[in-house]
């Protein structure tokens, strides 16, 4: 356990490392520079060079990588740009948004995708389960923004039961019930990939079902849903944990494409917008944050994994 | 205790099917094994999987037939029907121990399940733990074992715990198709003593499903040989190799070297297994019979009776007309 830990964590650092050089240096390939975005277009060459040197973007770049990163290890990332403020802070701002909303939508991709692969499973080749499939095959090939249009026309415009856009903070005024706002977001986002989730989990259940170990369980005379839960959806979910590692890179940049249409002030929107301002601190600090989360997602994954399944030890 | 009778399972539609076993009948009393043989693809792990009701849905179905225990029919139930109406009494094992086992719960997991089951059914308070059916199957350290993955297991030792966990649905009657197929030679000659002594501590009868004579000889006390779906041949074991009654059956006896050395050879018949719903009039066989004439092509077959338990589906059984 103690090496397994101390192995997964090496390799999160170097693949840390390999992030940053990339972030960093594509990020600076970008076109236009952050002065301009700044002084706009009337600015003398002297206002423009005493900025740049100001904030230090006269450096050669490679020092500028190195006085960033030894900064990061500080725990230091930066002063934004635009803001002029620490770029934790900025980042926090908009972290709130984002969580709860990728929270609410792991939910709904869970509590759909998985059951009512099950059920599809169960009732393979019936009405049914065709109906499901080609309702999961609809929803995994239409682009989340156009979903999320439909839930807004609908529910927000049609039905007047849920507001359409921006999300005022849990911790202001309305409380939890602020999360409201959150809901059509997420159903939009979690919309194709609960569909994965589900055509996932009803082919592994297939798949596990024709098992000789199956066989053998049904022959000790258990009932079929014992059979079903005990036995084929635990091995089937096998193969659907692993899928969620993937599903949360895909819910990373499709959350920009949801915040933007419903208007969240989420990291989403912020990276997007930063990057139009070639706010460069802010941009480095978002994509590093979401690369230590995206590891750490990972390791919960694995480590899931060889809960499930005894057959892979900790080593 | 197990009685067979006409079974037939079939392939296609009602009203359009053809028979991959057709009217196969047998019976296995209490504490015997009776051995299955007959070639690959001849129908004997349907035959078993149908006995078993564990033909999957949309494959092969059962079209006639009965399968009694203890005077209960059980063909048309699963296996859980079964136990639930009580009459629990047969359990199987299986060719593949690698993969028979479910690889995410502990043994002592998978043979508590069953023993659940069957007292609930029965409401027998036998009291005996998985670490007792372990021990009853002759694993070292049971104590430790229960708590061992399948993955953690050898062959053999896995085709002992698929035993346990037979056992623990309190059988009466055990079908095991082709059990020791994948195991190495010395596993094998353990896993058939240990066949033999719970059949003779616990009068466990077993069907035993092979196509190996050489075990056929060693281990069980009567024969039913198969060949294209029917029982063409059963006698005793003795008889079976020193006074087979059918042509199929002496060709696959006059296929091994010596009585004195039965052992395993591969089996040469000129000609080609009848395939399902190849030949629906007369003899399966006999397009590959020597002996064959013509009115053995022409309407099916009686049964010859010969002495004791012994009967052959065939006109001019050998020994009797010769
Ligand atoms: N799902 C199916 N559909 C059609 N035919 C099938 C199906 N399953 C099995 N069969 C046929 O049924 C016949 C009997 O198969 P079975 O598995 O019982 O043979 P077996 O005697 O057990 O052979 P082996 O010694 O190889 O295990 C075979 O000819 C096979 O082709
Ligand atoms: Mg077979």
């Amino acid at each position: 356990m103690g090496s397994y830990a101390l192995h997964r964590t090496g390799a999160a650092i170097a693949t840390l490392a390999a992030a940053s050089v990339i972030i960093f240096f594509f990020i600076h390939l970008i076109p236009g520079d952050p002065i301009h975005v700044l002084l706009g277009d009337t600015a003398t060459p002297d206002q423009v060079d005493a900025l740049r040197a100001k904030l230090g973007l006269d450096q050669p770049i490679i020092l500028q990588y190195f006085r960033w990163l030894a900064n990061v290890a500080r725990g230091d990332f930066g002063t934004s740009i635009f803001f002029q403020m620490p770029v934790l802070k900025v980042i926090g701002d908009g972290a709130e948004t984002s969580i709860l909303l990728a929270t609410i939508t792991m939910i709904w991709i869970t509590i759909i995708g998985v059951p009512v692969g099950v059920i599809a499973a169960m009732r393979h080749g019936s009405w049914l389960d065709q109906g499901l499939s080609g309702v999961a095959m609809l929803f995994a090939s239409i682009p989340t923004f156009w979903v999320g249009l439909y839930l807004i026309l609908i529910f927000a415009a049609w039905l007047g039961w849920l507001p359409s856009s921006g999300y005022p903070s849990i911790f202001e005024q309305g409380g939890l019930a602020n999360l409201r706002y959150l809901l059509l977001p997420s159903l939009a986002l979690a919309a194709p990939n609960a569909a994965l989730i589900l055509r996932l989990t009803r082919a592994s259940m297939l798949d596990v079902a024709r098992e000789d170990y199956i066989r053998t369980a049904r022959a000790k005379g258990i009932r079929p849903m014992r059979v079903i839960l005990r036995h084929i959806l635990r091995n089937a979910l096998l193969a659907v944990v692993s899928a969620f590692g993937f599903t949360f890179a895909a819910l990373i940049s499709e959350a920009v494409v949801t915040e933007t249409v419903f208007a969240l002030p989420g990291i989403g929107q912020l990276v997007v917008q930063s990057i139009l301002r070639r706010d460069y601190p802010v941009i480095q600090g978002i994509i590093l944050v979401t690369v230590v989360l995206y590891l750490a997602v990972n390791l919960l994954v694995d480590l899931s994994y060889r809960l499930l399944d005894p057959r892979v030890e900790l080593q | 205790m197990l009685r067979v009778s006409d079974l037939s399972i079939s392939i296609g539609s009602p009203d359009n099917y053809i028979d991959i076993v057709s009217s196969v009948s047998f019976e296995i009393g209490r504490g015997e094994i009776l051995g299955l043989v007959g070639e690959s693809g001849c129908g004997k792990s349907m035959t078993s999987l149908a006995v078993m009701g564990l033909l999957a849905k949309g494959g092969p179905w059962v079209r006639t037939g009965r399968a009694e225990l203890s005077g209960f029919d059980v063909i048309h139930a699963e296996p859980y029907e079964r136990v639930e109406a009580g009459h629990g009494g047969i359990a199987m094992i299986f060719q593949e121990p690698m993969s028979s086992l479910n690889p995410v719960m502990t043994i002592g997991e998978q043979i508590e399940e069953a023993i659940n089951v069957h007292q609930r059914v029965t409401g027998s308070r036998q009291n005996l733990t998985a670490r007792d059916y372990l021990e009853m199957v002759r694993i070292a350290d049971a104590a430790m074992q229960i708590n061992a993955y399948p993955h953690q297991l050898s062959g053999g030792m896995r085709q002992r715990v698929m035993i346990a966990i037979a056992l623990a649905c309190q059988p009466q009657v055990l079908i095991a198709d082709e059990p020791t197929t994948a195991l190495d030679v010395t596993v094998q000659a353990q896993i058939l003593s240990l066949l033999r002594e719970l059949c003779d501590t616990l009068g466990l009868s077993i069907l035993f499903i092979t196509h190996d004579l050489g075990v056929v000889a060693q281990l069980v006390d009567r024969v039913a040989v198969m060949y294209a779906g029917r029982v063409v041949e059963t006698a005793a074991v003795d008889r079976v190799f020193d006074a087979a009654a059918h042509p199929y059956t002496a060709a696959l006896m006059s296929c091994l070297p010596d009585p004195a050395h039965r052992v395993r050879r591969l089996v040469t018949i000129p000609g080609q297994a009848a395939k399902p719903g190849q030949i629906t009039k007369g003899c399966a066989f006999a397009p590959r019979c020597a002996y064959a004439v013509d009115i053995c092509r022409e309407d099916p077959l009686p049964y010859a009776m010969l002495a004791d338990n012994h009967r052959a589906l065939c006109l001019f059984p050998r020994g009797v007309v010769r």
